[in-house]
Formats: C-alpha cells, sequence, structure tokens
C-alpha cells in the first residue's frame, strides 16, 4: 500500500493532537492517526509541525504514534444513494456501521459513504463528441421513486466527451464516461468527491422570490421565508426549535430536505429515522424518507465532527441544488457547532474573544449561511438551498455572541418566547420579536398564487397584535374592565387570532399542516370578525352580545375540524360570521 | 519506517512500567515529565508512599510532560516518593448481576464490607456513542402514581427527566417515591435501581438506603456513594462507573435500569475544579465551555436499543444554585434531557408535595406515550387543556395582585377557584400516594369542571360529553 507518513504525534489534547516531523503536510488534508486510522484533518501547519484535528475519540493516542497523509482534503462523497441515508458528520453511513460494529460506534471504521456494489440504472444524456463544461449534466438515475438524480460533470471538468457508456446499470465508481479534457483523458463515473468546506461552484446568483411553503400558520403567513433563504430560530431549551424544524422537514414544499442533527438528543435522530419512512408528503404521496437525508452527530458523539456536520450537510445540500433541486437544510443547533468551535479553539490555545468564542466565530456564521441562495447552476437548472439553522442561547438569552452574530447574517429570525412555550402556546414564534425581510420580495408570489391582499391583510393583524400588546401593558395595571369596549375588543380580537390561528398542534392530524388556501381562508375570518366586530361597536353594540355569538366557538375550532382537503366548512362558518353580524347590526339600526 | 517500528514495540514493552517520583501536585493533578509516550485517557495507577494505589486517567499527553487526574485526590502525596504507573489500558470497571444489592465507591469497589463481586465482564467507563440506528425510540409510559408526573409531564421508559430542584426541597422524597412506585401496566420485567451519589451528605444515601429497605427492593439496588466528605474529584467517575453498571444491565441482560443520579451540581463543580487549575478558558460562570458535551456523555447513555428488550430510565437531580434556571448546570441540562421536573421554592412554602411547577416543567416523550391504548384517549387533549388553563390562572393571579380579587370578572375568578384547587387537589398528595392513571386523568376533568365549557378550546365535544357533563 502507497501510505504517506507525514509526521508524528507530539502530543494529545482531547480531540486535538499536535504532529512533529511535518515535511509536506497540507492544509486541511485528510489525515489518519496512530495504528487505529483514525480520521483527522490538519487545521495549522507551522514550521515542522502540524495541528489534527481528530474526529473520532482519542483515546490510547499516544505521542510517536504515526500520522497517515490521505494528500486530499475532507470530502464528501456525492452521488446515486445519498437519498435516504442516514451519516455521521464526516459521512460515513450510520445503518452500515451498526451492521459492523453493532450497538456503539466503534472508533477507525472505514467505510464509503456510497454503497459500492449497488448498481444504479443510468440513462445517458450527453453524445459522443460533444463539448462539455463542469457542472453538465451527463446523464440520469432513478434515485428514489420521486427523486430524479442527475449526474453532473464535476465543477472542474471541461473536455469533449470521448466516449459515454449506454444505458444500463452501473456502480458508482464505474466509469460511465471519458473525457478529453486539457490534461488529457478523464474517467468520469457517477460519484464525484467533493470538499466540504468549499462551496460549490454556480453559474450565478438569483433574486429570491417564492416562499418556501412550510404550513405553518404563524410562518406562512405572517414571518415568511423566500426559498434560498436563511432563517435563525434562537430559543432556550425546550421552546420548540426542534419541533419547528421538524415541522418544516415534514411538510415544507422543499424537493429534498437535508436534516443535520448537530450536538443533540440521539432520540431526536431516532425518532426522524423511525417516523419519516410512514410519514406520506401531502404533494407528492410518497414518503419523506425519500426525500430526505441526515447528518446525525449527536452530542456525546466527537465534539470536531460536529464542527464537521454542518459542512457535509450544506455540501450535499448544494449537490442536489446544482441538479436543479429546491433544498432546505436544517441545521439543529448552530451553537453546538460553535461551541465546538470554541471547544476546539480553546484546545489549540488560541486567543478568545467574546466568552471563549474565537474571533473567526462571526467569520464561519457568515461563510455558512452565505452558501444558501438560488442559483443558476451550471447546469443551467435553477434550484435552491435555504438554510433554517436552529440557536441555543445560553440561558435562552438573545444577547449571547452566537444569537448576536447569527442575526447578522440570516434575513429571517423566528424568535422562540419562554412565556409562550411555558404557557403551550406552540409554535411558540413571538409575534413581536420576530422578523423576515423577505416580505416584499415574495409579496407578488402571494398576489399572484394565493391571495392578492396578502400583504394589507398582514400589515392588519400584525397592526392588532401589536396595539393588543401595548393595551396588556394598561390591563396588567388596571385590570380590563377599566377599558372601554372598543379597545377591549382588541383584546378579544388579539386573543381569538393567537388561539385560533398562530397556534398550531404539531400532534393533531388536522392542525399539524394548513395550505396556503386554508390559511387564507381562517385569516379572512378572523380579519371579518374584526373589521366588522369594530364596526358593531362603534354603532353601540355592546362586548358581551359578541362574545355570545354562537359561531365563535367554530372559529376557535376550525383549525382542528376543517380538514385541508374539503375547506368548504370554511365558507359555512363564514357565511354564518356574517350573518351574525347582519342580525346584531339589524338589532341596533 | 524501520525506526518507528522499534519504537512501537518499546511502548509495548514499556507498558505498566512505574515511575518514581513526579513534577507538580496541583490539587487533583499530577504532572510527570521524561515518561514512555503515554496514552491518551490510559488509566493510570498513582501509589503513595503507604504504598496505597489511587487510579486516574491521563488527561494530556505529549512528549514532555503527562498530565493526569486522581479520583481519590493527592492529598499526602509527596513529590519525591509518589510513584506512577501508566497501565496501557483505559480505565475499565468490571460489571455482573451480582452487583445488585451491594454497596460501592464511585470507582466500584466495594464498601459495604463484603467481598468484591465477581465481574462478568470489564468495560470501559467512558462508555461509547450509542449509534442512533441501534436506538428503539421511547414509548412506554411508566406509571409513578404521582398526578403532575403522570398527567401532565409522563415519564417514558427510556427517558433521561431530571428534577430542578433547590438546597432543602423534597427531591430525594419525590425521588424515592418515584422509586417505589413506578411500574409498567400489564408488563412484568425484571427492574432494578442504580444510584449514583455525588457529593450527598450521608443522611442523603441512608434515606435512599432506608426507602428501599422499607420497600423490600434493595437486593435489586445498586449503590454508587461518593459523599461529600470524600474527594471532590471523585464525583467525575462516579456516574460514569454507576452508568457502566447500567449499560451491562440493560443493554445485556435485558433489565430495566432506573438510574438516580445526584447532585448532579457538585459533579458539575468537579469539573468546574479541575478546568481551572488545568488553567482552560472558561465560559459562563468558570464552567468548561465542554460542560455541556461532558454532561451529554452522561445523560445520552440512557434510551433504549433494538438488540435488547432491556431499558434504562434516568431521574438526574440537581440543585439549582440560587433557585436560578437559567444557571449553566441545569440550562445545559434541560438541553441535553427529554425535559425537566422543575421545583418552585414557592409552592413548597405553601405545603404542596410534590411542589413541581406546572409550566416550566415538560416532559419531550409523552407525546408518543399517551393516549389511546397507552393512557387514555382524552389524556393528550385533558392534559393539554390543563396546561392552558393553569397558565391563565397565573395571569389572573398577577392582576388580582394589582386590583384585587373583588375586582376580578366572575371568570377570572373561576380560574382562581381552579388554579387553588389544582395545586391543593391535584398537585397535591402524600408521600405514600399512589395514584393509578384514571385516577389521576379523573381529577384533571374535576378541576376543568370549575371552568364553563366554551373556555375549553383543547378537548373535543365528544370528550366534553364523555368526561365534563
Ligand atoms: N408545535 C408544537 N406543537 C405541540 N407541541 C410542541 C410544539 N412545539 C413544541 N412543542 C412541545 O415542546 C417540547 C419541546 O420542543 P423542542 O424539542 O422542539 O424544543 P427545543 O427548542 O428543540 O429544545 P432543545 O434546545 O432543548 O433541543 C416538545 O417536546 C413538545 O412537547
Ligand atoms: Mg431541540
Amino acid at each position: 500500500m502507497n501510505e504517506r507518513i507525514v509526521g508524528e504525534v507530539s502530543r494529545i489534547n482531547g480531540p486535538v493532537v499536535e504532529a512533529g516531523g511535518v515535511k509536506d503536510g497540507m492544509m486541511f488534508e485528510l489525515v489518519k492517526v496512530g495504528k487505529e486510522r483514525l480520521v483527522g484533518e490538519i487545521v495549522k501547519l507551522e514550521g515542522s509541525g502540524a495541528v489534527i484535528q481528530v474526529y473520532e475519540d482519542t483515546t490510547g493516542i499516544a505521542p510517536g504514534d504515526p500520522v497517515y497523509g490521505e494528500g486530499i482534503q475532507l470530502s464528501v462523497e456525492l452521488g446515486p444513494g445519498l437519498m435516504g441515508t442516514i451519516y455521521d458528520g464526516i459521512q460515513r453511513p450510520l445503518e452500515k456501521i451498526r451492521d459492523m460494529s453493532g450497538l456503539y460506534i466503534k472508533r477507525g471504521i472505514q467505510l464509503p459513504s456510497l454503497d459500492r456494489d449497488k448498481r444504479w440504472a443510468f440513462t445517458p444524456a450527453v453524445e459522443k463528441g460533444a463539448a462539455v463544461r463542469g457542472g453538465e449534466v451527463l446523464g440520469t438515475v432513478q434515485e428514489t421513486p420521486r427523486i430524479v438524480h442527475r449526474i453532473l460533470f464535476p465543477p472542474n471538468a471541461e473536455g469533449t466527451v470521448e466516449s459515454v457508456a449506454a444505458g444500463g446499470e452501473y456502480t458508482v465508481d464505474e466509469t460511465v464516461a471519458v473525457l478529453r479534457t486539457a490534461d488529457g483523458k478523464r474517467d468520469i463515473s457517477l460519484m464525484q468527491r467533493w470538499p466540504i468546506r468549499l462551496p460549490r461552484p454556480v453559474e450565478a446568483r438569483l433574486p429570491l422570490d417564492a416562499p418556501l411553503v412550510t404550513g405553518q400558520r404563524v410562518i406562512d403567513t405572517l414571518f415568511p421565508v423566500a426559498k434560498g433563504g436563511t432563517v435563525a430560530i434562537p430559543g432556550g431549551f425546550g421552546t420548540g426549535k426542534t419541533m419547528t424544524q421538524q415541522a418544516l422537514a415534514k411538510w415544507s414544499d422543499a424537493d429534498i430536505i437535508v436534516y443535520i442533527g448537530c450536538g443533540e438528543r440521539g432520540n431526536e435522530m431516532t425518532d426522524v429515522l423511525t417516523e419519516f419512512p410512514s410519514l406520506k408528503d401531502p404533494r407528492t404521496g410518497r414518503t419523506l424518507m425519500e426525500r430526505t437525508v441526515l447528518i446525525a452527530n449527536t452530542s456525546n458523539m466527537p465534539v470536531s465532527a460536529r464542527e464537521a456536520s454542518i459542512y457535509t450537510g450544506v455540501t450535499i445540500a448544494e449537490y442536489y441544488r446544482d441538479q436543479g433541486y429546491h433544498v432546505a437544510v436544517m441545521a439543529d443547533s448552530t451553537s453546538r457547532w460553535a461551541e465546538a468551535l470554541r471547544e476546539l479553539s480553546g484546545r489549540m490555545e488560541e486567543m478568545p474573544a467574546e466568552e471563549g468564542f474565537p474571533a473567526y466565530l462571526p467569520t464561519r456564521v457568515a461563510e455558512f449561511y452565505e452558501r444558501a441562495g438560488r442559483m443558476m447552476a451550471k447546469s443551467k437548472k435553477e434550484g435552491s438551498v435555504s438554510i433554517i439553522g436552529a440557536v441555543s442561547p445560553p440561558g435562552g438569552d438573545f444577547s449571547e455572541p452566537v444569537t448576536q452574530h447569527t442575526k447578522r447574517f440570516v434575513r429571517c429570525f423566528w424568535a422562540l418566547d419562554r412565556g409562550l412555550a411555558n404557557a403551550r402556546h406552540y409554535p411558540a414564534i413571538s409575534w413581536l420579536a420576530s422578523y423576515s425581510e423577505y416580505l416584499s420580495e415574495i409579496g407578488a408570489w402571494w398576489e399572484n398564487n394565493v391571495n392578492a391582499s396578502w400583504a394589507k391583510d398582514r400589515e392588519e393583524i400584525m397592526d392588532v397584535l401589536h396595539k393588543e400588546a401595548r393595551l396588556q401593558q394598561v390591563v396588567k395595571l388596571v385590570g380590563p374592565d377599566a377599558l372601554p369596549d372598543t379597545q377591549r375588543f382588541v383584546l378579544d380580537v388579539g386573543t381569538l387570532f393567537k388561539t385560533a390561528f398562530l397556534q398550531q398542534n404539531a400532534f393533531d392530524k388536522i392542525d399539524m399542516f394548513s395550505t396556503m388556501e386554508k390559511q387564507v381562508k381562517m385569516l379572512h375570518i378572523i380579519l371579518s370578525y374584526w373589521r366588522r366586530g369594530a364596526e358593531a361597536i362603534k354603532r353601540g353594540v355592546t362586548l358581551v352580545k359578541l362574545r355570545k355569538m354562537k359561531v365563535n366557538q367554530d372559529i376557535i375550532k376550525m383549525k382542528y375540524t376543517v380538514p385541508n382537503e374539503d375547506l368548504s366548512e370554511l365558507d359555512r362558518i363564514s357565511d354564518r360570521l356574517e350573518r351574525s353580524f347582519d342580525q346584531l347590526g339589524a338589532l341596533y339600526a | 519506517m524501520p525506526e518507528k517500528k522499534k519504537q512501537k514495540d518499546y511502548k509495548a514493552l514499556l507498558k505498566g512500567r512505574e515511575y518514581i517520583g513526579v513534577d507538580k501536585i496541583d490539587g487533583p493533578l499530577v504532572f510527570v515529565s521524561g515518561t514512555h509516550p503515554v496514552g491518551y485517557k490510559e488509566l493510570v495507577e498513582c501509589i503513595d508512599g503507604g504504598g496505597n494505589v489511587r487510579p486516574g486517567i491521563v488527561l494530556e499527553s505529549s512528549k514532555k510532560m503527562v498530565v493526569a487526574q486522581i479520583f481519590q485526590g493527592t492529598t499526602g502525596l509527596t513529590l519525591p516518593s509518589t510513584k506512577v504507573r501508566f497501565t496501557g489500558e483505559p480505565l475499565l470497571v468490571p460489571v455482573s448481576k451480582q452487583m445488585l444489592g451491594r454497596i460501592f465507591n464511585g470507582l466500584g469497589e466495594p464498601i459495604d464490607g463484603g467481598p468484591r463481586p465477581p465481574g462478568d465482564v470489564e468495560l470501559n467507563v467512558n462508555g461509547m456513542a450509542i449509534n442512533p440506528t441501534a436506538r428503539r425510540y421511547p414509548r412506554d409510559f411508566i406509571q409513578t402514581g404521582i398526578s403532575i408526573i403522570d398527567g401532565m409531564n409522563t415519564l417514558i421508559r427510556g427517558q433521561k427527566l431530571p428534577i430542578f430542584s433547590g438546597n432543602g426541597l423534597p427531591h430525594n422524597e419525590l425521588a424515592a417515591q418515584i422509586a417505589r412506585q413506578a411500574k409498567v401496566s400489564g408488563q412484568e420485567s425484571e427492574f432494578a435501581c442504580i444510584f449514583a451519589a455525588m457529593g450527598v451528605k450521608h443522611d442523603v444515601a441512608r434515606y435512599f438506603i432506608r426507602s428501599f429497605e422499607e420497600s423490600g427492593v434493595l437486593s435489586n439496588v445498586a449503590l454508587f456513594l461518593s459523599l461529600a466528605d470524600d474527594p471532590s474529584i471523585e464525583r467525575l467517575i462516579t456516574p460514569r462507573t454507576a452508568l457502566t453498571l447500567a449499560e451491562y444491565l440493560a443493554f445485556h441482560e435485558g433489565m430495566h435500569i432506573l438510574v438516580i443520579m445526584t447532585d448532579m451540581t457538585n459533579y458539575c463543580e468537579a469539573l468546574r475544579e479541575v478546568s481551572t487549575i488545568r488553567g482552560e478558558i472558561p465560559s459562563r460562570k468558570g464552567y468548561p465551555g465542554y460542560l455541556y458535551s461532558d454532561l451529554a456523555e452522561i445523560y445520552e447513555r440512557s434510551g433504549m436499543i433494538k438488540e435488547s428488550g432491556g431499558s434504562i430510565t434516568s431521574l438526574p437531580i440537581l440543585t439549582m444554585p440560587n433557585d436560578d434556571i437559567s444557571h449553566p448546570i441545569p440550562d445545559l441540562t434541560g438541553y441535553i434531557t427529554e425535559g425537566q421536573i422543575v421545583f418552585e421554592r414557592e409552592m413548597f412554602g405553601r405545603g404542596i408535595y410534590p411542589p413541581v411547577a406546572g409550566l416550566p416543567s415538560l416532559s419531550r416523550l409523552m407525546k408518543d406515550g399517551i393516549g389511546e391504548g397507552m393512557t387514555r384517549k382524552d389524556h393528550p387533549h385533558l392534559a393539554s387543556q390543563l396546561f392552558a388553563a393553569y397558565s391563565y390562572v397565573r395571569d389572573v393571579r398577577n392582576l388580582a395582585s394589582v386590583i384585587g380579587e373583588e375586582e376580578l370578572t366572575p371568570l377570572d375568578r373561576n380560574y382562581l377557584e381552579f388554579g387553588e384547587s389544582f395545586e391543593r387537589k391535584f398537585v397535591t398528595q402524600t408521600f405514600d400516594e399512589n395514584r393509578d392513571i384514571d385516577t389521576t386523568l379523573e381529577l384533571g376533568w374535576e378541576m376543568l369542571k370549575l371552568l364553563p365549557a366554551e373556555e375549553l378550546h383543547r378537548v373535543t365535544e365528544e370528550e366534553l360529553e364523555e368526561y365534563y357533563y
């Protein structure tokens, strides 16, 4: 075996290993440490020394142990077989690891990320003699019943197709095309490698113009995110970050989901693994697992692989984007990633900036979120990567560095509120502290597709919520009875909107997901209650009368009682509401 | 290349070699230079002047210096006479079923006067990360007989559910009551309890032993005690030793294990002590930046797996410094565990036992373990409605304290009455009161009857028909 020893271990401090006698190590080179060949990456070079971040438990590694160089950067394997697979932070297939080592993840397991034996039915899309550039489509493979995997020429490939395989079954490492390039012949297979820390190149960045439809009312109607956009979900423990991300992974209209469990619970990954294969996507009727890639580097798995996990995830997302898909990345939690950075930085004895985090934290955060966007890929197909990152601020205090820096680089902010979570108002997304900067970009989409008055409606209901919040301050001091009916009515509508619309129970079969049409109808019902009610009060109708209207109970329960497939009951509720007001009006006319 | 080979063999030869004299002793840490290449986290045996062996592990290893942490402390060690032996192995503990019914120190050595029980296997005390694909998602309801837990913060087999308490609050009583009463209906299987004490007083340990004795289960309990007057550093190994046995019994012997660990706050303080001595950059309140990962290594060892019918349910207890839930210890714990039972001093002051705060308490695994076929079909909605109503009680109480109770609307007065009953009748029960789930749920409906039906948005018409009217 052609082995290159790049140096030998001189010091071990947790996942950070120093090596001496290094002559030809390369920055970010993939290395193997010790006789168990633990996976590592060179992160610093100085004179004859190197600092190596090791992705596995370093127990037993001793000074003098050899460090082997692999000559390539830490990369992921990209090709058919990613869908429905669960990987660890450095893309090792966890199911296969289990077959090999059982219950626990043993160290030093060497396994390819993509199955080398599985054969895929390949259909070529180029012909011999064609001039091609990197990123263009070479052919297709039906990866899952719902995902056509477009095999792309690697981004740096350019030349003339000298030969291309006939349609048929191939393994990922068999040559399916030969390219004549400026530097000679190059074999192309169904699989390619790409270094995780390097964004994949694209033709052009495109403006964002459509929402990522999530089925979550507070998000779609009040704080929408665009396809290709970035969101942070900050919140203390138990406020609903994971639930929100899982809801998006289940119900959003992305083509593909990359779900990264970064330093979180093992059971949450098991939950996804057990639930997703049996859940059906309401849009395609196929199971959710067929569009999902999972990256699991749980809190008890090595901390340096946690640092790598989000790059592994986003690189896979970019690869499918380049094939023309809309991909949504869930990163739960980016705080654990930042803490991994902090721990590694500390062990490397770097100068800390705020709260022990390295000074380059904001740069890293920015680089990560910059990998989102709507792009014209080199395949001439349009795709997007949306990034939804959970943030876990210590003590739930948003003034800490990770939340603050993240806020600078994302354009949508779903702030989870401890008070709401404690009151079991879920999703606990605060309507006062959250915002979306995508409103104007996706306004046209809303108008053309679902609701011509969305922007206006949204503004009107947000105004009620803000008024209500101000009045609540007064109520705290004097009680509601001291307020005139007009103001108490604002309180009533605020409460109604929160209960009937904003609260959404992720465990209820009907309520867990609302189509845009359902959201619009529900919003219109509440807005007519607001408009007509305010008018009635002006004309002397008492609040007590309004509160006694029978239809109120129907409105409060409509989210549970009206299924997405048949919204006609909402029209009936709306009619009943109008009639109730007509009757009240008649009394006071 | 041949040179490397030689060094490897040399390393194997030197394994177990003893060095006389150390360079520096600082708190629980011993620094030795001029050793052969020593493996990271390998077991160290430190031999004091009297010939006693004190185990420890290597925290850092380089060509110049080895830093080792000695679990039984460094009291009495001297620089010239201390001998250090590097074993070349990780710290292993022998485990077997015969350990049940016995008392050990934090390293797993018996301290009850009996002989060392034979070990079936020796396992690495640090455990290893469970492959998420090997886990089984926990969904079996454990009836604890305590209404506020069973009804609203249901404990599930394989869950990690900590008690966030404060000094002087009855967390030990609650933990002992759970250990005594916990049962899974319809399933008889082998059950055992593992108790790990870190830095708690002798009478706390004695309280648990007596409580286990009285309920006749002591022979099914293994205790690992590192008490307040034991070296603080031993607390770092105690939960790991206990969990190593738990894993063995659960995943090899197929038993259902309840692990009680108290007090995690003392554990974290010992960790901070070592970190400070090593001069590491602290994060919040002087605790090391890796506190989260370190705690996760402990808490994540609970759960269920596909290959075995057994389970580890853990109930860590911690006292919140200053009753502050945002303190790093409860905060990071809450970020790892699957919910939390939070105690409230104010409720305790009003004589409510268990003083479980209704709103900040949460069981995250409850959703999959309750409802039809598991507890009762109305359970999810009932719990959700009780939470919603109780959370409004808080608002009404605040308002009442400003404008006076008389000024409240009749509806708000209903809520006050509901809140009072909820705390006095639903939450409150005695140390030995064991309510079955139906009793708890009926009691919940009793409480809701204090409110008008129009207020109950979270339950269905049918449920109202069946249980309310
Ligand atoms: N939309 C929802 N519907 C119903 N329940 C919810 C919803 N969102 C959150 N919850 C409840 O809140 C609990 C905690 O939510 P979740 O696990 O998402 O919190 P988190 O913010 O991810 O916490 P951590 O930071 O500790 O991981 C859930 O187990 C569930 O009981
Ligand atoms: Mg979470």
